[in-house]
């Protein structure tokens, strides 16, 4: 982002200070900042994974968007990259991931597997996309998408961040339930908490 | 692929009169082995004939003859070709078959996935546990009457795409609006998840010693599925006495993505796509195990070309695996991302290439049966050269002066996860984590396919067996690549590159065949039974990273903890070839 | 000498340091931004810095890359959009995923197939992006696409509308292809038309 991007338009800056001074919102400067240091947690699942390696490797490089700094810990990341086919057997470990990120938090999911099921999707070990669980900012389609389109997805979501204002984000509201999303438990199948009344009430 | 399958001229049947069958179902070949006499023909087989290497072991579904079989394949490691046995018990539960761990010990994990996915109990296992799927997870899935929650119809295509196709999510089909279903009569508030419990009672199996009348207690760590030095969701979960492992076992499964389900609903041509996601670093090395052993079983060549491309191609996809698992393995032992972020640099340039012949990077699909999808394009073959006459030869240098002395990787290295030779070929190990233990076995060479016996390249072997040596015969193969490459070029003709027409129905028919590849991985097989239908009615994949984490326990044992990523590192696996 | 190899190992990364810098000098501002050395830092002379700086610079897509698949249409003579596609059911059929949906238009008055899609779905989270439908499309109207910038916030699935792309614009991104696919596409109506001639 440009200075020119940050000044609001309407204030008169006297010219010889006009490159030390910019007169801005509280939310735009918030979100410049937010925006340009999305840390991702070190996350890969699957074939999408690789190409993420090869977006944060010399080629493509990510540390021109100040997202090069992958967290091995859910505590101190911003976005899940969701970069995969999510099984079954791995559901519960990823909604306590992101159970265990601290707000304001972001997911992407990156690939057709992650998205809505992908290739595998009729398969028995296999979630028909992560936001059946989580709630997801971005979605990339491809099978895999090129390292590019990784980039265009960050940068979609650099565009989100900076649209948003303190005053309605979901993390300042008083009162707005925080809960946790409830962890899915392996049972003959994967069962999902919030749908237990209607398992229990099913007929085979 | 000239000559079918060969077929074994030793006569087995007198080794156990009685007991030992010639298989005589058209298209099969191998024999039967009465299932009270599996443990003494396997052990009469090992010692006496000298099929010491056991690769694979799969079952069948063979639900309209109401029966189940296993399928073993073994090798000499001084090479030559497939000799299979199987074992057949009727289809009625419990259905058992001894388990052949105390002979060849490889076969510990393998067992345990047929009895995850098909219900085979295994007499004598000593950890005979769910491996892919969940303890408590309904059902066998790989079973022909197992049917999944999405399931649609028994073979694709499905009909309800064409001509009255009204686009559908599976999820809406399904009554919980998920992949999911359970069985009749489920109270998910009275269930308890069984969790953990059958694995860390496994781990405490182990002879505790403590040392100097001091009792020590130990503690069970578990890494992963989510660590970053696991190479994907893949979880070990370790005991430690003090610092020092005293027993260790892999927790797979979560990418368990049900290829082996899946293929049998593809047609033949619609597995090859899918087999790209196996081992997704080396898609092409997939795409040639599986053209290979579709092939055998139609019986049809490859025009010379054909032959050629896809030699260029499988082994610049070595080099690319091999860039890929050298940084990785760096990066485990203690040389942070410059020297991964090198090698990167050249993985990305042949990618470049895939990119330019098949379409994509890294899912290639290039192979069909019968040839190659398309030919060369223009100008390609300037920059392959480019690349394997000039660039790739120096970088390769380059790699080598720049970590090969570099102390941190020779302390950390040396004498490191050591596998003695013997152990190596007990635990089924093949590749380079085979041939860094000193046994010169390379499907290229013991069993040679396509047109590898026309080059001239070397097998790499290294003595010791420890992170090190597999470091140097990673380094050294890719060597061998470029060399391949470079003849490959200089001969490579004109003419078709596919043979006949292009069809996307091919005829395949009723048979088995065992096809298989070095892969950079090591041997890459595919099982493939057909029944004259245009899908597969059996379709398993021998996959080398799974197999090769059978040993892997056994390295780590006696070391620090903090060689566990260093060891698995060095072993190389791909998750997605894994779990399948 | 113990740190012999870490010292030897720095003369590499400072070499590449250098190489940098020396290749910056020797293109003299032509390195960055410009087709020609984005080309030079993807071929084999490739040496010190060696990203592309997506998204000002762009890796260039070579013809037969692949991502999502699109149809094609020709612009009639009215400029009206004729769908190259028959609904001939071959996509569908070898999908490897299944995932795309086609429902064939019948004429209403003889409830006879018309060889027109009514409607076209194809599930962009399915899809591998194999590129098996156009391999096999008989009538090359179905192609796979050049656009990977598709990220969305929402899921994607594409119908008739979104699908269709036209000639122009596939001669644009596969030229080489497309000129060979409309020499046999002309030598085989040139050859029905003889065909046709003979029999009258
Ligand atoms: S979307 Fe494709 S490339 Fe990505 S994880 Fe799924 S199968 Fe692999």
């Amino acid at each position: 982002m440009d200075v020119k991007d940050i000044n609001t338009p309407g204030y008169e800056i006297p010219e010889e200070i006009e490159g030390q001074v910019a007169i801005t919102t509280l939310d735009k400067i918030y979100n410049w900042g937010r925006s340009a240091s999305v840390w991702p947690l070190m996350f890969a699942l699957a074939c999408c994974g690789i190409e993420y390696i090869c977006a944060q490797a010399s080629r493509f490089d990510l540390s021109r968007f100040g997202m090069e700094v992958t967290r091995p810990s859910p505590r101190q990341s911003d976005l899940m990259l969701v970069s995969g086919t999510v099984t079954k057997k791995m559901m519960p470990t990823i909604v306590r991931l992101y159970n265990q990120m601290p707000e304001p938090k972001y997911v992407i999911a990156m690939g057709s597997c992650a998205s809505g099921g992908g290739p595998f999707k009729e398969g028995y070990n296999v979630v028909s996309g992560i936001d059946r669980y989580i709630p997801v900012d971005v979605y990339i389609p491809g099978c895999p998408p090129t390292p590019q389109a990784l980039i265009n997805g960050l940068i979609k979501l650099q565009e989100k961040i900076s649209k948003q204002s303190i005053k309605t984000v979901r993390w300042y509201q008083k009162g707005e339930d925080q809960a946790s999303i409830p962890v899915p438990i392996l049972g003959p199948d994967l069962i999902d908490p919030r749908k237990i009344p209607l398992i229990k009430n099913h007929e085979a | 692929m000239t000559t079918p399958a060969p077929v074994e001229t030793l006569d087995l049947s007198t080794l156990l009169p009685g007991f030992v069958t010639t298989d005589t179902r058209p298209g099969y070949s191998g024999w039967v082995v009465d299932k009270n006499h599996l443990v003494e023909f396997a052990s009469k087989l090992r010692d006496e004939f000298g099929y010491d290497l056991l690769t694979s072991v799969t079952g069948v579904d063979y639900l309209p003859d109401d029966k189940m079989e296993v399928v073993y394949h073994a090798f000499k490691t001084t090479g030559g070709p497939v000799l299979n046995y199987k074992v057949q018990v009727p289809r009625q539960d419990p259905i058992e078959v001894p388990s052949l761990v105390s002979v060849y010990p490889g076969v510990e994990l393998q067992e345990r996935e047929i009895w995850d996915l098909f219900g085979i109990i295994f007499t004598g296992h000593p950890d005979l546990r769910r491996i892919l799927m969940w303890e408590g997870f309904e059902g066998h899935p790989l079973r022909k009457d197992w049917k999944e929650a999405y399931f649609e119809e028994e073979s694709k295509p499905f009909k309800s795409r064409w001509p009255d196709g009204k686009i559908v999510q599976a999820e809406n089909n399904n009554k919980f609006s998920d992949n999911i279903a359970y069985p009749a009569g489920f109270d998910p508030e009275k269930w308890i998840p069984e969790g953990e419990d059958a694995l860390y009672g496994s781990l405490a199996k182990y002879e505790y010693t403590s040392q100097d009348g001091i009792k020590n207690d130990h503690i069970v760590v578990n890494l992963g599925p989510q660590h970053p030095s696991t190479h994907g969701v893949f979880r070990v979960s370790a005991v430690l006495d003090g610092e020092i492992i005293a027993n260790l076992k892999p927790v797979m499964g979560y990418l368990h993505r049900n290829h082996e389900k899946i293929g049998e609903r593809n047609t033949f041509l619609q597995n090859m796509p899918y087999t790209d996601r196996l081992d997704y670093l080396s898609s092409l090395s997939n795409n040639f195990g599986y053209a290979l052993t579709v092939e055998k079983l139609m019986n049809i060549e490859v025009p010379e070309r054909a032959e050629y491309i896809r030699v260029i191609m499988a082994e610049l996809t070595r080099i690319t695996n091999h860039c890929m698992a050298l940084g990785a393995l760096f990066n485990d032992l203690g040389t942070f991302f410059t020297p991964l972020i090198y090698l990167l640099e050249e993985r990305e340039l042949i990618l470049d290439i895939f990119e330019a012949v098949t379409g994509s990077r890294m899912m290639c699909n290039y192979f069909r049966f019968g040839g190659v999808a398309r030919d060369f394009p223009e100008g390609i073959l300037e920059k392959i050269k480019g690349l394997v006459f000039e660039r790739l030869p120096k970088k390769i240098d380059e790699i080598d002066r720049f970590m090969s002395d570099n102390e941190i990787i020779r302390s950390r290295g040396i004498g490191q996860g050591i596998l003695t030779a013997e152990d190596a070929i007990r635990f089924s190990a093949t590749g380079p984590l085979l041939r860094a233990s000193g046994v010169p076995y390379d499907v290229r060479r013991a069993d040679p396919y396509s047109i590898y016996d026309r080059f001239d390249f070397d097998i790499v072997v290294r003595q010791n067996g420890d992170i090190y040596d597999r470091y140097m015969v990673r380094l050294e193969e890719m060597r061998q690549s470029v060399r391949i490459i470079q003849q490959a070029i200089k001969g490579l003709p004109v003419g078709e590159f596919q043979t006949g027409k292009p069809q996307y129905q091919v005829r395949v028919p009723a048979g088995e065949s065992y096809g298989r590849v070095e892969s950079p991985k090591g041997e890459l097989a595919f099982y493939v039974i057909s029944t004259g239908k245009p899908s597969p009615w059996r379709y398993h994949v021998r996959a080398p990273s799974f197999i090769n984490l059978t040993p892997y326990g056994h390295m780590c044992v006696g070391q620090k903890i903090a060689d566990i990523v260093a060891i698995l590192g060095s072993i190389d696996i791909v998750l997605g070839e894994v779990d399948r | 000498m113990y740190g012999k190899g870490i010292l030897k190992g720095l003369g590499v990364t400072l070499k590449r340091y250098i190489d940098t810098y020396i290749d910056d000098i020797r293109w003299m501002g032509k390195r960055y931004y410009k087709s020609e050395g984005i080309a030079h830092r993807s071929s084999k002379d490739a040496r010190g810095i060696f990203t592309i700086q997506y998204p000002e610079e762009k890796v260039p897509v070579p013809e037969e890359f692949r991502f999502i698949p699109f149809l094609v249409y020709d612009d009639g003579e009215n400029g009206e959009h004729i769908l190259r596609c028959t609904s001939c059911g071959i996509c569908p059929k070898v999908c490897p995923p299944q995932c795309i949906w086609i429902t064939r238009t019948t004429n209403p008055a003889t409830g006879r197939p018309i060889p027109d899609p009514a409607e076209f779905y194809i599930d962009a989270d399915i899809c591998m992006n194999c590129g098996l439908c156009a391999e096999y499309c008989p009538f090359d109207a179905i192609k796979m696409d050049h656009d990977y910038e598709l990220a969305s916030f929402a899921r994607n699935i594409l119908n008739l509308q979104s699908l269709s792309k036209s000639a122009s614009y596939y001669e644009g991104i596969r030229p080489i292809n497309a000129t060979k696919e409309n020499r046999a596409r002309d030598a085989k109506l040139a050859a029905r038309a003889a065909a046709g001639v003979k029999a009258e």
